[in-house]
């Protein structure tokens, strides 16, 4: 059934318009969504490449958090004595590191993502959204083998669930969306400017301190400073994993809101540059 | 009355040379370049701009199949991948009915650490394919890439061989209305060539639409009616394509029998200059019309501005087809290249003997090359002049007929009664 369906698809003949454009450009979502079998295609090999001929396999998706938890746990908890909000440290900053990992994979491989599919680019067409799209959603993969870890975790530190963990997938599309904003930003410029490969791992450092994943946000004072913290999406994203797992204060529902209007912002912003510079990339990347 | 398929108006393709293909940017050129603008009150970006494609106007109807012919840089390329959407037009207007299938190079997206079944799939997305289509035609697939016992190896393990061969299976078993091919004849052995051109003509023949890029003559002749040529990026001619190829390989070059390449054209900074390249009768006159029963010397005149080492000169002679007839170099004998191991800067002529009674009438191309090789090409020209060969008195001349291939040699026949 379903494959007749798709015969008759295809054979009303489509009319293609093929003339120069200018200016700013709609982001055709349903032209996207026609294209949804090739983005499936591109996040299936985006998670079957990543760790192929490594050692560990799939285990580097609950390493990479892991050993940056152990790590942390030391440094900022065992030595400098930063304060966790009286949650055991391991469990503490692994589930800060989650959603940060997975916004960090994100923009890093979205952010390459053209250039590596150059190949593609300049050979075939088909919506270019889809290649940052689908390096950024191949990530969730990863988070789901982590999350494993932190159910684990979970239950070895005795932490009940609270009902706030129903809004975990919010932060986690919260997550996705601003690491595809900026994503989508970083993939366009780096079409033109190669720079932007040296620039991202500084970038991505930066951004790990500006956001509460080795410390609490309690330690930030409240007032000016506090909305300035809130201006980083991630900052909401993280605070809010963090209390959809382990309880406690929620998020104040101002600073949300500020996290989820400048993500938002981003995305729409990184769409539309995207969509605007996409049509030269065949012939500069 | 067939309906349109493709519609082209006023097509135009303006690259900046700053920006062309190779090279890319970097951040602080881009703010430096504009610094030094803003400094000189030059605001508008006036780069050095190339049309690769102007003017292009044309129609073609469904279930044509159209070939596209012209030199590199002709704008051929620029043409497929206008039509199949890679590149936006800088200007005007083209209107496609149908899906249009590209097949710019074959192999698009393949992941060497994915197997073969993998790669037919996502592949086959990427080109277009429904996984429904691709899941219907898999045993097809795999049965003409002949890769059977190898699917489910990662391709990085495959040989360039069976590599191509699934590349090409999984683009040639695409359904578009609408198909639109680069090249890709131009991979593998000569037998699945062979496969290649002729799952092609299938295509042809099902009433598909085609647009057909290639530099082999015989393909385009064999799969196309209808040929365009482009030069300059503009179209000189379409026309039935035996005219059109034969317009192609005798334009824009030499019939006089002598072709004198310009001092001063580009290219100051090689090594190697060509100055002239000639045909001469059996008399020694420069001739464009030789005759087959005599043979013919040709010479070619160069000036090394430094010594070089292993160099080999020589010419290709093609038919007017585009098929090549061969390929001699000065140094093909070893005794010769020994001598010639280095040559010192100066002025040469390197002159060969095409024998008597050995090509047959018709139009040949000459070509000429110099190269170490493997290590570096000086020159090539692979277009350079025509000349034309007189069948008159050729072995076999007491049949009226026209003899088939672009050499008739005088063979020493023998005929004896079977001892048996």
């Amino acid at each position: 059934m379903a494959r007749e369906a798709a015969l008759r698809e295809t054979e009303e003949p489509p009319v293609t318009i093929i003339k120069p454009s200018h200016g700013w450009r709609s982001i055709n979502l349903g032209e996207l969504w026609r294209y949804r079998e090739l983005i499936y295609f591109l996040v299936w090999r985006d998670v079957k490449v990543r760790y192929k001929q490594t050692l560990l396999g799939a285990a580097w998706a609950i390493l990479k958090p892991f050993l940056s938890m152990v790590i942390f746990s030391v440094i900022f908890a065992g030595l400098a004595k930063l304060d966790t909000d009286g949650a055991p440290p391991p469990i503490f900053y692994y589930a800060g590191l989650l959603p940060w990992v997975l916004f960090q994979d994100g923009v890093t491989k979205a952010g390459t993502s053209l250039v590596a599919g150059s190949n593609l680019i300049t050979k075939v067409y088909f919506p270019r959204l889809s290649i940052p799209l689908a390096s950024v959603v191949a990530g969730v993969v990863d988070f789901g083998l982590a999350f494993l870890v932190l159910i684990g975790m979970m239950v070895y530190y005795g932490v009940r669930p609270t009902a706030a963990l129903w809004t975990l997938p919010l932060f986690l599309l919260l997550a996705l969306v601003t690491a595809l904003g900026v994503g989508l930003w970083l993939s366009a410029l780096n079409v033109s400017y190669r720079d932007i490969g040296y620039i991202t791992p500084f970038l991505m450092q930066a951004w790990l301190y500006a956001s509460p994943v080795v410390y609490s946000t309690s330690i930030i004072p409240s007032g000016l400073a506090r909305v300035a913290f809130g201006l980083n999406p991630m900052a909401g994203v993280v605070q809010g994993f963090r209390w959809a797992i382990l309880g406690g204060s929620p998020p104040p529902a101002g600073l949300f809101a500020l996290s989820v209007g400048v993500s938002i912002l981003l995305l729409i912003s990184g769409v539309l540059y995207f969509r605007r510079t996409e049509r030269t990339f065949a012939d500069v990347v | 009355m067939n309906p349109i398929a493709i519609r082209v108006e006023g097509l135009g393709k303006q690259y900046r040379i700053g920006a062309m293909p190779t090279g890319y940017r970097t951040l602080r050129d881009s703010l430096v370049s504009g610094l030094k603008k803003l400094g000189s009150g030059e605001l508008r970006r006036e780069r050095e701009t190339i049309w690769a494609l102007r003017d292009i106007s044309f129609e073609l109807l469904q279930g044509q199949v159209l070939g596209i012919i012209g030199r590199n840089g002709a704008g051929k390329s620029t043409l497929l991948k206008l039509l199949s959407r890679v590149t936006e037009p800088t200007e005007g207007y083209a209107e496609i009915h149908g899906r249009v299938g590209s097949l710019l190079e074959v192999g698009t997206g393949f992941h060497p650490e994915l197997t073969g079944r993998e790669n037919i799939f996502l592949n086959g997305a990427i080109l277009g394919m429904k996984r429904v289509e691709i899941e219907a035609k898999f045993d097809e697939i795999v049965d003409f890439a002949e890769v059977r016992k190898f699917i489910d190896t990662p391709v990085k393990r495959y040989s360039s061989g069976m590599y191509l061969r699934l590349a090409f299976a999984v683009a040639a078993h695409l359904e578009p209305e609408i198909l639109v091919v680069d090249e890709v004849l131009a991979v593998g052995d000569a037998e699945f060539q062979q496969k290649c051109l002729g799952k092609m003509s299938d295509v042809a023949k099902e009433g598909r639409t085609v647009l057909f890029v290639s530099h082999n003559m015989s393909a385009i002749l064999r799969l196309t009616q209808e040929t365009l040529v482009l030069d300059k990026g503009q179209i000189v001619l379409r026309a039935p394509t035996p005219e059109a190829v034969d317009f192609y390989m005798t334009s824009n070059m030499s019939r006089s029998g002598e072709h004198i390449w310009d001092e001063t054209a580009d290219g100051q900074d090689s090594p190697f200059q060509p100055c002239a390249l000639r045909v001469l009768d059996h008399q020694g006159r420069i001739a464009d019309r030789v005759a087959s029963t005599e043979g013919c010397t040709v010479e070619f005149e160069y000036e090394l501005n430094k010594p070089l080492t292993g160099l080999r000169v020589g010419l290709y002679v093609n038919s007017s087809r585009g098929e090549s007839v061969f390929t001699s170099f000065d140094t093909d004998d070893p005794a010769r290249y020994e001598q010639f191991t280095e040559r010192a800067a100066g002025r040469y002529i390197s002159r060969c003997t095409i024998p008597a009674d050995l090509m047959n009438g018709g139009t040949f191309v000459l070509g000429v090359n110099a190269s170490s090789f493997q290590i570096q090409s000086y020159f090539t020209d692979e277009h350079v002049m025509t000349f034309t060969v007189d069948a008159t008195g050729a072995p076999g001349s007491q049949w009226a007929e026209t003899r088939r291939g672009p050499v008739r040699p005088a063979l020493a026949w023998e005929i004896v009664e079977s001892p048996r």
